[in-house]
């Protein structure tokens, strides 16, 4: 392919890339139609900046190569893990391994983010891997080499991917004991399949590179989710994660070919320059298509609105996947993918302000669904969905720093939460229904765990001074006060959904941690899976109609006083209310019938693990507490977002020295001010609601439930929003009665009509003849004679006929 | 009637076809049916003598010495196989044959 006719060639390729999008692209101009008013002024002041901001190429550096041991290394242990699991290994050595590979990792990017120099990009060459050029320059190939490109935004990432990689593989060589010499290797090997392919995701130098990260994590994701795979509901819910994946990737590879045919290179460095040296940055229309390309992608990778509805049904999958998948890694995929092609998206101000609504609309609903579950871990999985919406909601409004920063703490803190509700589950046989624990801190080995998730809780619920108030409140004060991008409607509902979210964080706290000791174990027994949550989740529907009940039937009994675990069960329900003794009767099936529940206390690994996040999670806070106190000028998080392509444009110096004013105070004091309001009153409500008289609680929801003007709002909120059902009529159906219809056609009219009905016929003709054949030898010879009779009849008629001649 | 030997010639022929095929459809002797199918075929080679001498042609005469060689050959399998058939069944009837149909 050396100088063939380059400009056809190019041509050719361009018309047969921008075809599918044509489709595409009509359905996206609905999108895109929707904030026409915001293009004005804000898109050229975004625009001047952008280009007022020189991007320095970045330098190659081979001799940094062995930085490519942080996605080998993974790799490796992927590859014992895999051994392990063909040769049955029967211990612990597949955790072991992912633990070491995953820690040295860990190391190596710590020494990649000392060694390189904070204000250049990086890129480090390994091998060719797609060569493909037929000249020199842009549009004249496709080059997505194996490099990595490393500048700061790339270092953070990893920096927390790893390292909460190396602790979930920790906690997970305990959580996982009992599936030793069954999917203990399996599930390593999923955990490191993963981690092999964010850190190509987040590391890749090129979109193609990121591409293939982002399909190896949705592989792993759906490896891990449906590591149960005897249960059906595990089974689908693998399966539902993966569909919905795969509508954003579509979005995500049409937004490659578009890069390509209007920037014409793949690779990060290239396509920035290019971008900035466009003569048009914006492009024509379809260059215009091509973040929202993008954010197709990123909505499906991270749940957002309308591509959520994966996550929730997700927490199949065994707890570390939890916290790997929604704390730390694949979620926070989607909002690296934008904060990396930032410069795409800062010149198209539709984008952003799309990026925006989603955001903060998906925070909203996120969290009036998280309100009203039941189930500790799915209540951490809507509130994931939520925090992630905080994300868009960052990036929309320009703040790539804010979003960012929310990430890190809340791969902190939600991979704490989801990581103590893990050891509640380990330690409750399943149990994960918040009405049917309660006072966990005094039960001996659950202190820690209580205590580490109060510091989750908090973190979660903004708390004034933590980790994640200052990450969230700088996303809210970016989108009231943004020069360009801000929304401050969306910074009122950011602040609502900060009071909800306090309110359903220590709802959980409250009702599991704290109030008299009360419990009802899982359905599960040691030996057998501890995710297994499905079936008592099922049950709270029926639950639910009845209203006034939420399970606390428990209050003053002790578990350990009343029997055998059957009788505890049933007994505690009784007591309650009298009539919904069936409750949870099967608690303690299998080990447990005749004996004491006694809840299964976690051990070091776990303990240690809950120890380093809460440490972790309060060190999170760090660079904002170091800059507060003074002894540092600058927050490193601000410093290091800074100093990559996210930033570009995004906080022009000259307007970041207005000083914007609201409620009469000081937009920072504003805002604080109002945080804090919020998040207190959260707190208090549930308090309130959820420690103190949890009978008021009942009596609320029941009054909703009584009243049929309101009785829509509980059940809806506990529906969901009805979200699945309306996907279900609005996709599944009409597809599942089109399949049907096709199903009929195929097997009756094209089966049933012409295959078989083709075959049939030589059969039948064969029966018409049977008679003939009736094995009397008489019989065969008349037929023959008469046969040889009609034709000689036949020759004389045709001679008589023909005048005898 | 008229017409020379060879209208004798042919007659008698269709004459012996004639009673070759009535006595193989009407009787169920394996024995007597195998006689008739030889009936007929003496016919056939009846009027293969008849027409080459209609055309003074050897031919003709080449094929009965022909069929009357394989007819021989043909008698003494038929008449094997009949026998094994008559020692299976104790009768000659061709009906308890009829299961062999299809």
């Amino acid at each position: 392919m050396t100088h063939s006719p380059a400009t056809t060639s190019q041509r050719l390729l361009s018309s047969a890339l921008r075809a599918p999008v044509m489709v595409i692209g009509a359905l996206l101009s609905l999108l895109v139609a929707m904030p026409a008013s915001a293009v004005g002024d804000e898109g050229s002041a975004a625009l001047a900046a952008f280009l007022a901001q020189p991007i320095d190429p970045a330098v190659v550096s081979p001799d940094l190569s062995w930085a490519g041991w942080i996605i080998g290394l993974p790799a490796i242990s992927a590859i014992i893990c895999g051994l392990c699991c063909a040769l049955r290994i029967r211990n612990k050595l597949p955790a072991a391994v992912t633990v070491i590979s995953f820690a040295i990792s860990f190391v190596l990017v710590f020494l990649l983010f000392r060694t390189v120099n904070p204000n250049q990009a990086v890129v480090i060459p390994l091998f060719d891997w797609i060569a493909f050029t037929w000249g020199d320059g842009r549009w004249h190939g496709i080059g997505a080499h194996f490099a990595l490109y490393v500048d700061q935004l790339t270092l953070f990432w990893m920096l927390f991917v790893t390292g909460l990689g190396t602790l979930i593989a920790i906690f997970a060589s305990e959580y996982m004991e009992s599936d030793v010499g069954k999917g203990y290797a399996r599930f390593f090997f999923g955990v490191s399949l993963f981690i092999v392919a964010m850190a190509a995701l987040v590391m890749a130098d090129n979109l193609v590179l990121l591409y293939l990260g982002w399909e190896g994590v949705g592989l792993a994701s759906y490896l891990l989710i449906g590591y149960y795979y005897t249960k059906p509901s595990a089974v689908a819910a693998a399966k539902k994660a993966f569909i919905v994946n795969r509508i954003g990737d579509l979005g995500l590879a049409i937004g490659i070919f578009l890069i390509w045919v209007n920037y014409g290179t793949l690779q990060y460095d290239g396509l920035f320059q290019a971008i900035q040296e466009a003569d048009n940055p914006a492009g024509g229309w379809d260059a215009s298509l091509i973040p929202f390309c993008l954010m197709l992608g990123a909505f499906g990778k991270s749940a957002q609105i309308p591509l959520y509805v994966w996550l929730p049904d997700a927490m199949e999958g065994p707890t570390p996947v939890s916290a790997l998948i929604h704390a730390a890694t694949m979620v926070t995929a989607g909002v690296y993918l934008i904060a990396r092609m930032f410069p795409l998206f800062v010149i198209n101000p539709e984008a952003m302000t799309t990026v925006a609504w989603v955001g903060g609309l998906t925070a909203l609903l996120a969290a009036t669904i998280g309100m009203a579950q039941y189930d500790i871990k799915r209540i951490f999985a809507y509130s994931t969905v939520s925090q992630l919406g905080y994300m868009f909601l960052g990036l929309g409004v320009g703040t790539t720093y804010g979003a960012c920063y929310h990430t890190f703490t809340h791969a902190f803190f939600k991979a704490l939460l989801f990581l103590t509700s893990g050891a509640i589950m380990h330690g409750f046989a399943g149990q994960l229904d918040l009405r049917r624990l309660s006072g966990l801190r005094r039960v001996p080995g659950f202190t820690l765990v209580s205590w580490t998730m109060l510091i989750g809780c908090l973190w979660l619920a903004a708390f004034p001074f933590s980790a994640g108030f200052f990450s969230k409140d700088t996303i809210l004060y970016w989108a009231m006060f943004h020069p360009t991008f801000a929304q401050p409607a969306l910074a009122w509902i950011g602040l609502v959904v900060a009071g909800l979210t306090a309110y359903y964080t220590f709802r959980v706290w409250f009702r599991v941690c704290a109030g008299p000791v009360a419990y009802v174990p899982g359905e599960d027994d040691h030996g057998a899976a501890h995710d297994d949550h499905g079936a008592s989740h099922a049950g709270h529907g029926a639950h639910g109609e009845h209203g006034g009940h939420a399970g606390h039937g428990g209050h003053g009994h002790d578990a350990h006083a009343s029997g055998a675990a059957h009788g505890s069960a049933s007994h505690a329900a009784s007591a309650g209310h009298g009539g919904h003794g069936g409750h949870g009767g099967h608690g303690g099936r299998g080990g447990h019938g005749s004996g004491d529940f006694h809840p299964h206390a976690p051990r070091l690994a776990i303990k240690g693990v809950l120890f380093i996040l809460a440490v972790g999670a309060i060190l999170a806070g760090l660079p904002t507490y170091l800059v507060m106190s003074g002894h540092s000028s600058v927050n490193w998080v601000e410093s290091m977002v800074g100093n990559s392509s996210a930033i570009m444009g995004v906080v022009p110096e000259a307007l970041d020295t207005s000083h914007p004013h609201l409620l009469g105070m000081d937009g920072h004091t504003a805002m604080f001010v109002l945080s804090t309001i919020v998040g207190l009153t959260g707190i208090f409500v549930a308090f309130i609601l959820h420690l103190q008289n949890r009978r008021l609680a009942d009596r609320i929801r029941s009054g909703l439930l009584a009243s049929s003007a309101t009785r829509w709002l509980p059940t809806a909120m506990e529906n969901k929003w009805y979200v699945d059902e309306a996907y279900h009529a609005c996709f599944r159906l009409p597809m599942w009665v089109g399949g049907h219809l096709l199903h009929f056609f195929d097997k009756h009219f094209i089966d049933g009509l012409l295959v078989n009905g083709i075959g049939r016929i030589p059969p039948m003709l064969g029966r018409l003849f049977q008679p003939l054949y009736n094995g009397v030898l008489q019989g065969y010879a008349t037929t023959m004679a008469g046969a040889v009779g009609l034709i000689l009849a036949w020759i004389i008629w045709r001679w008589v006929a023909g005048g005898g001649a | 009637m008229g017409g020379g030997p060879l209208k004798v010639l042919l007659i008698t022929s269709a004459l012996l076809f004639s009673i070759g095929l009535v006595g193989f459809l009407s009787r169920r002797n394996m024995i007597l049916m195998f006689l008739c199918t030889e009936l007929m075929f003496q016919a056939a080679a009846l009027a293969f003598v008849a027409f080459g001498r209609m055309h003074l042609d050897y031919s003709g005469q080449t094929f009965v010495i022909f069929i009357l060689t394989v007819a021989a050959a043909e008698a003494a399998l038929a008449l094997g196989l009949v026998v094994l058939l008559f020692r299976r069944r104790d009768t000659l009837n061709s009906e308890v044959w009829s299961e062999l149909q299809e």
